[in-house]
């Protein structure tokens, strides 16, 4: 467990305690615990149906949307159980941010988009100023964290249904920072773009993850070894291992763990 | 030959016949109604009201009818637009697969096959209930009434075409439910909703029976929604029932005048919403 290294003195940022989840009778995710720290990119990996994205989505309960969808167990998020009783699942959500693998821009103008997620929470904070001066700085400060300003600036205006894919995908992370997450989680956030949008995807993540705490869900191994920090890697819906990349990619523990690493299960 | 090209072949042929079907039926009514109905048109038909008793007359005009209707489905129309836009987003974020909204759903199918005449024997029943007599008011209650089931089934339908993942993302920046249906669902299915709401007045403009005891006929201009209003379907009704071929025809003018609104108030808001459906993602 990654907390239990001395030398970190940190409290892990997400803690999963006895996480399980189930769709209708089919238990998905089995007695999942490990810890999140807190910045750095942290990557789930494992074979396809092994549950890796119902676990990403269990973190900003994304799955309450879900049909037929039970979860049991704690998630704990800077001290709250996100599962207790009486927590607003928007504040969740505000505070776990989370990209889809398909980039699905709203309906509106390129501005409208980034600035969607400020707007419906600005009467939570009146404090911070809700006028156009305000709003007009945070779109571009978040178009420029997603490194998307330059090519936009000049048609903000525009449909972002009019971007290529690849920007499509930087105008949801955009549009995602725009409400200050503290988390954000990326379920295979470049498996619908080019090499290249692909490539500026993983370069604003690294950047992005100096503040934040990021969850990578990826099926590329490849991936996983240039962008993670530390690594979750699942297999059936049960946690296998969990620990920094290094030593995961170095020296598994499992049998299985190295198995997948050699491309010989998945 | 294959069978698998003969099966194609067949397939082609009776997609001409049907397509051949549809567009003669729209050319032969458009034509008679054209036919008949243009050489009796004229300004005063739509600029005055009926000389000589419900449109026994040849002179005078129809602008009563023409008022009427609009006054009568516009204002039917908005209110089932009220009501139905609510009822198709419970059933899409609050009634998803539960018992309940499949009720609903079957509700609004039966309620869609129930003759309009009906609608207006109910309608009237509640008019008597509520010491209405038959007036501009009356004839809105029952012809929403009768718009509702088209209009929300539509409307279900434009929500339902709506892609999940443009929901889960709005819900993924912290956005409730109504935020995200507001916001999100409504502007997406726009065109939708559109094509539900001109249906729905469509029929509603068109219909005689369920205004003939709620909205009743008059010789006069709309004035009050408490006064009775007259309506083109009606109108063409008894000028039809009339002995006079000349009243007749006028009946055929009154239809075209019907239609020609129905195929401008569509052409107008299918450009206006133009812009609203700027940003739809396709």
């Amino acid at each position: 467990m990654l907390s239990d290294r001395k030398s970190d003195m940190s409290e892990p940022h997400i803690r999963m305690n006895d996480l399980n989840v189930w769709y209708g009778s089919y238990h998905i995710l089995r007695h999942i615990t490990a810890d999140i720290p807190a910045q750095g990119i942290t990557a789930i990996i494992g074979p396809s149906g092994c549950g890796k994205t119902t676990l990403l989505k269990s973190i900003n309960r994304l799955l309450d949307e879900m049909e037929g969808t039970r979860v049991q167990g704690q998630i704990w998020l800077d001290g709250m159980n996100i599962y207790d009783n009486g927590v607003d699942v928007t504040e969740v959500r505000t505070r776990v941010g989370f990209l889809a693998p398909k980039p699905s821009p709203l309906p509106m103008s390129i501005y409208d988009n980034v600035a969607y997620g400020p707007r419906i929470h600005q009467h939570d904070h009146n404090s911070r100023g809700s006028k156009n001066q305000d709003l007009d700085r945070i779109v571009e400060l978040n178009l420029r964290a997603a490194g998307l300003w330059e090519e936009v600036k000049d048609r903000l205006r525009s449909s972002a249904s009019q971007l290529s894919t690849g920007q499509q995908q930087r105008l949801c992370l955009a549009r995602a920072l725009a409400v200050k997450p503290d988390v954000l989680l990326c379920d295979e956030p470049t498996s619908a773009l080019d090499p290249i949008a692909a490539q500026k995807i993983e370069a604003q993540l690294r950047e992005l993850k100096k503040e934040r705490t990021i969850v990578v869900v990826t099926h590329m191994l490849r991936q996983a070894r240039r962008m993670a920090d530390h690594v979750i890697f699942l297999w059936m819906g049960e946690l296998v291992e969990a620990g920094p990349a290094m030593q995961m990619f170095a020296k598994p523990r499992d049998g299985r763990t190295q198995a997948y690493l050699d491309g010989d299960i998945g | 030959m294959k069978w698998s090209k003969v099966e194609e072949k067949i397939f082609v042929a009776i997609m001409i016949c049907s397509t051949v079907v549809v567009l003669s039926s729209l050319a032969l009514i458009l034509g008679t109604v054209i036919w008949r109905g243009l050489p009796a048109l004229n300004l005063a038909m739509l600029i005055q009201t009926p000389k000589g008793g419900y449109y026994l007359g040849k002179e005078g005009g129809i602008l009563n009818a023409i008022l009427g209707s609009l006054f009568l489905a516009g204002g039917a129309t908005a209110l089932a637009l009220a009501i139905s836009l609510p009822i198709a987003l419970y059933l899409h974020f609050y009634a998803e697969r539960s018992w309940h909204g499949e009720v609903v759903r079957l509700a609004l199918d039966v309620l869609w096959g129930i003759p309009s005449i009906v609608y207006g024997a109910f309608a009237f029943t509640l008019m008597l209930w509520l010491g209405l007599r038959a007036s501009l008011l009356g004839g809105i209650i029952a012809l929403s009434l009768l718009e509702l089931p088209i209009m929300t089934r539509g409307m279900d339908e434009a929500i339902n075409m709506v892609h999940p993942l443009l929901k889960e993302a709005s819900y993924s920046l912290g956005a409730t439910r109504l935020e995200t249906a507001l916001k999100i669902v409504v502007r997406q299915s726009i065109p939708g909703l559109l094509t539900a709401v001109l249906l729905a007045f469509g029929r509603g403009i068109g219909d005689a029976a369920s205004v003939l005891f709620t909205a009743g006929f008059t010789d006069h201009l709309p004035t009050s929604l408490f006064e009775p209003a007259a309506s083109l379907p009606l109108a063409i009704f008894f000028q039809l029932s009339t002995p006079f071929p000349a009243v007749q025809d006028r009946a055929y003018a009154s239809a075209l005048v019907l239609t020609g609104i129905v195929l401008t108030l569509s052409l107008i808001s299918r450009r206006l919403a133009g812009r609203l459906t700027e940003h739809v993602i396709r």
